[in-house]
């Protein structure tokens, strides 16, 4: 699977291996970039590969949020491990973003 | 096995660029795999190592890109602070300390900068968690900063986990 993916109205980004401040400039700015191209309505975050991820990667989830949330979009995490759901809850964002078991 | 009278020290200096975050925060878990620390210890020292020396490197030297930054037309090495990040580890009593220390601009209002989602840099994205993770993930935390001069964070972590799993075999 690709990084960026548009598959329906939802854009997919497969997040890689570490999510961290040195990563994190390059995911928005590719996100953003598909975001504004394309009809996406919603984003889905695939933690699949993801064995670390510290506060960069709150921001970024917070971030595109912001950016489709008023219209109407919804952000999704699926393939969450237990510690990348302890970062989630901690950080009081899984309000907003729906973990997908 | 180390037993928990002995002490073991170590100390890293690097560049204060964001290629580093991933070095540091893996040599730190490093250091203490000997302990047969658990999964979600490891990954708590980690994400602490990885939010302080971030810290340092955006905030106290305003190195947002680090090295090689995409799309950058300058060599990252002529846009980059030249300033170092310190990170110093000592094992003692089954108690990991770790120092995050910089010589950067400083922290104005540490209380402020400390509270959860208080962040200087919103434009970068920034999430404003990183003291509170730090916080959360360790047992003890403590910040002090002199404008202009730097700032030191100092973490502490009992690691008891794998030794108590060991006694049991």
């Amino acid at each position: 699977m690709e990084e960026f993916q548009i598959i329906d109205n939802c854009l997919m980004v497969r997040l890689p291996e570490e999510v961290d401040h040195h990563r994190a400039a390059y995911i928005s700015a590719n996100a953003d970039r598909l975001l504004l191209q394309d009809q996406v309505q919603h984003v889905v975050f695939d933690f699949e590969d993801t064995k670390f991820m510290d506060s960069s990667g709150i921001g970024i989830i917070m971030g595109r949020y912001k950016k489709i949330s008023c219209f109407g979009g919804r952000v999704y995490a699926i393939h969450v491990d237990r510690q990348i759901h302890r970062i989630l809850n901690l950080s009081g964002i899984s309000k907003i973003v729906e973990v997908v078991e | 096995m180390m037993t928990e009278q002995e002490k073991n020290e170590m100390e890293i200096l690097f560049d204060a660029v964001s290629s580093n975050e991933s070095f540091a925060r893996v040599a730190v878990a490093a250091f203490v795999s000997h302990l047969n620390p658990t999964l979600e210890e490891i990954s708590d020292i980690k994400t602490a190592v990885s939010e302080a020396v971030t810290n340092a490197i955006i905030h106290g030297y305003e190195n947002f890109y680090g090295y090689g930054r995409h799309g950058e037309s300058k060599p990252a090495y002529l846009v980059v602070h030249p300033g170092k990040v310190r990170v110093h580890c000592t094992l003692e009593g089954g108690i990991l300390h770790i120092e995050v220390s910089d010589e950067g601009k400083g922290i104005d209002n540490v209380d402020k900068a400390m509270e959860p989602l208080f962040t200087t840099k919103p434009e970068l994205e920034r999430s404003g968690m990183g003291f509170a993770f730090m916080e959360a993930f360790m047992d003890d935390l403590e910040v002090e900063s002199m404008p202009g001069r730097g700032t030191i964070v100092r973490m502490k972590k009992k690691m008891d986990t794998g030794a108590w799993i060991d006694s049991e075999e």
